[in-house]
């Protein structure tokens, strides 16, 4: 019952007058940004952290995660409307999502991936209550060699599931590991790779990395191919799902939000997976699998439901061990750090407010996601027809203004530039760049644990291996590592992400 | 040499990576290596980045094996690099100096050159909107500390240009 009480302390917070206004304010704003084509969930939040600057940390944290909501709803929405996946988890949504928009059943699609997240995000979100406290329990055992190991396997677990090639992931991991090393080291105090400049001293900022790549370096490949979009829908007519569609949903729905809330848990692509996997699943199911591709509501269904739950359990690992399982969530801990938030295991325990807020605040804000879309979607519409022209610029000015902001220096909207060329050298060389967020996230935290590990060894390496916790997860990396490399699997990755694209 | 690349998108990324760990690894050195008991700032970022480096090389030379044909790299547009990048730095630099309301025209309006089809007099409407709503939203709202007005002692008469 102890699960309860702590609900019932979430929601206190959670429903708090103030808490649910921001809640609410940030869906409004991720769906509003999220919506415009070519902004994904990571540059709508970089863009809109400053502002939950002169928010108290819990209101802030709060915000944010309904922006991130609001942004994947809004990503599904162009999906849907003008077969434009606003991130990769909504390729799948595309393909019956906009079909059933060119059979004029626009807002059914709309409505149906509404109320396939709002179960899903309600599922999750207990998953995440029932679990995120033994395992921050367990996290709490864990000494700094366990920690490293661990951040191995995620990092590693993130490349697996990833597209593209394989040892270029990896590298680009190693690359984020290196860029998040510069700036002053703690133990020494040696300012590394700062060239000497006093405003690198501090070390590169995630704002700037993820703008720059994820906001600067889109706009330019946007620009260069000429945006061409088709909207369809004019006018979102027949909202409602009847009944008939509601119980062909059902059961999809009630598939991926288990298939997303296993996956979501993983490190890497877990939303991406879930959607995948769950759209893969239902093709199998059906009687009539041809119908898939050409407007099947439970091609909608499934895939969205599997979407928002993992987006919902991608916080576990977040909230637990202090470990960012995808790029969104390497943002919310760069927020925390910026709120002065220390995320790990101990927060529940620390702040349980804040922790069980947050939990709270995840139903909170799915709830408000059905309430707020359904109404709106017309407005949404319009806002796709809106000129890619004017768009962009509208998005530039904002991105300046929210890098300068966050540290209230000239240099992070100079490296903020620097990094979207990077990020547009990276697209032409086909090197995928979420896992370099990741390991940016990473760096310093798998320094200091490598160095603390090393130290209470004397410079023993084997203390890897030879503490069971660590052991066993470095076993479970080389496992991923090998089952990815066989022949078999290898074939099948690269079938998938095909498909996908 | 040409022949030799299957898959110029992986070798030159092989030969970025490589180049990249090279020098992460180099300018490591120069920092205190220390021991593996005893870390220093060096040690970390010196293995991370003769592992960048090797992983560049294993790209580098996979690029070169028949079973591995790719695409070539696509051309590179610097007209739009040039038209989305070069507002952002001289907004980075100018912000202190010219304030955001100057900034913000220039970044709107010369941003939108970057696109095919532009049109100078819907761009000032829109820069001159978009500045507005950024005033009001992150400096009057938010209350983020960003200079409006140029820094010039005459704009330190208004109360809306006092940071």
């Amino acid at each position: 019952m102890e699960l309860l009480a702590n609900l019932q302390l979430g929601f206190g917070v959670a429903l708090a007058g103030t808490n649910i206004l921001y809640c609410f304010v940030g869906v409004l704003l991720g769906t509003l940004i999220g919506v415009l084509p070519g902004i994904g969930p990571v540059a709508t939040i970089a863009m809109l952290l400053p502002a939950t600057f002169v928010l108290p940390p819990v209101s802030a944290l709060i915000m944010l995660a309904g922006i991130y909501y609001g942004a994947s709803y809004g990503g599904s929405t162009t999906a849907i409307l003008v077969n434009l996946p606003g991130e990769v988890s909504s390729v799948v949504t595309c393909l019956d999502g906009y079909q059933m928009a060119r059979n004029g059943h626009a807002g059914k699609a709309l409505a149906i991936a509404a109320i396939g997240s709002f179960f899903a995000g309600t599922v999750a979100t207990l998953l995440v209550a029932a679990f995120a406290p033994p395992l921050a329990e367990l996290a709490l055992k864990f000494g700094p060699a366990d920690y490293f190991s661990l951040m191995v396997l995620g990092l590693i677990a993130a490349v697996v599931l990833a597209h593209g090639s394989l040892i270029k992931a990896v590298a680009m991991i190693v690359l984020g590991l290196l860029v998040g090393l510069i700036g002053t080291d703690v133990n020494s105090g040696v300012a590394r790779y700062s060239f000497g400049l006093p405003e690198l001293i501090d070390g590169v900022g995630i704002g700037p990395i993820a703008m720059g790549i994820f906001g600067f370096g889109e706009i330019i490949r946007n620009l260069e191919h000429g945006q061409k979009r088709d909207v369809f829908v004019k006018k979102v007519t027949g909202l409602m799902p009847t009944w008939q569609d509601l119980r062909i949903s059902a059961l999809p729905i009630v598939r991926g939000t288990t298939l997303g809330s296993a996956l979501g848990i993983l490190p890497g692509g877990g939303p991406i997976l879930g959607s995948f996997s769950a759209y893969t699943l239902e093709k199998k199911l059906s009687k009539d699998p041809s119908r898939f591709g050409k407007g099947a509501i439970e091609g909608v269904a499934a895939p969205e439901s599997a979407n928002n739950a993992a987006a919902q359990t991608s916080f576990i690992p977040l909230l637990t061990l202090g470990i960012p399982s995808n790029p969104v969530m390497a943002l919310m801990i760069g927020a925390m750090i910026i709120h002065g938030i220390q995320p790990g295991p101990q927060i529940m325990t620390a702040k349980p407010d804040l922790f069980w807020g947050m939990i709270a605040s995840m139903w909170v804000g799915n709830l408000l996601l059905v309430v707020l879309n359904l109404p709106m979607i017309g407005m949404w519409v319009k806002l796709l027809t809106l000129e890619y022209r004017f768009l962009y610029p509208a998005i530039l000015i904002f991105c300046c203004i929210g890098v300068y902001s966050i540290n209230n220096t000239w240099m992070d909207v100079i490296l903020a530039a620097g990094f979207g060329f990077i990020g547009y050298l990276f697209g032409k060389l086909d090197c995928e760049a979420a896992p370099l967020l990741l390991g940016f996230v990473l760096g310093p935290m798998m320094e200091e644990n490598l160095r603390r590990a090393l130290l209470l060894s004397r410079g023993d390496p084997a203390v890897f291996v030879t503490r069971p916790i660590s052991a066993t997860l470095l076993v479970l990396a080389v496992l991923l590592l090998i089952i990815v490399a066989a022949p078999a699997v290898r074939k099948k990755r690269e079938e998938t992400f095909v498909e996908e694209e | 040499m040409k022949h030799l690349i299957k898959n110029p998108r992986d070798f030159w990324s092989g030969v970025m990576f490589l180049a990249i760990g090279a020098l992460f690894a180099g300018i490591a050195f120069t920092y205190k290596l220390g021991t593996a008991a005893r870390m220093g700032p060096g040690f970390f970022p010196f293995v991370l980045g003769i592992i960048l480096a090797a992983l560049g090389v294993a790209i580098l030379l996979a690029a070169m094996r028949d079973s591995n044909k790719g695409p070539g790299v696509e051309k590179f547009h610097w007209m739009p690099v040039f038209w989305v990048l070069m507002p952002i730095v001289v907004f980075g630099f100018g912000l202190k100096v010219a304030g955001m309301i100057v900034m913000g025209l220039f970044v709107v309006i010369v941003s939108s050159i970057g696109s095919e089809d532009f049109k100078l007099k819907p761009t000032i409407w829109l820069a001159i909107g978009l500045v507005i709503f950024c005033s009001l939203s992150f400096v009057a709202g938010l209350k983020l500390p960003i200079p409006l007005c140029p820094g010039l002692d005459f704009f330190e008469q208004f109360a809306l240009c006092r940071v």
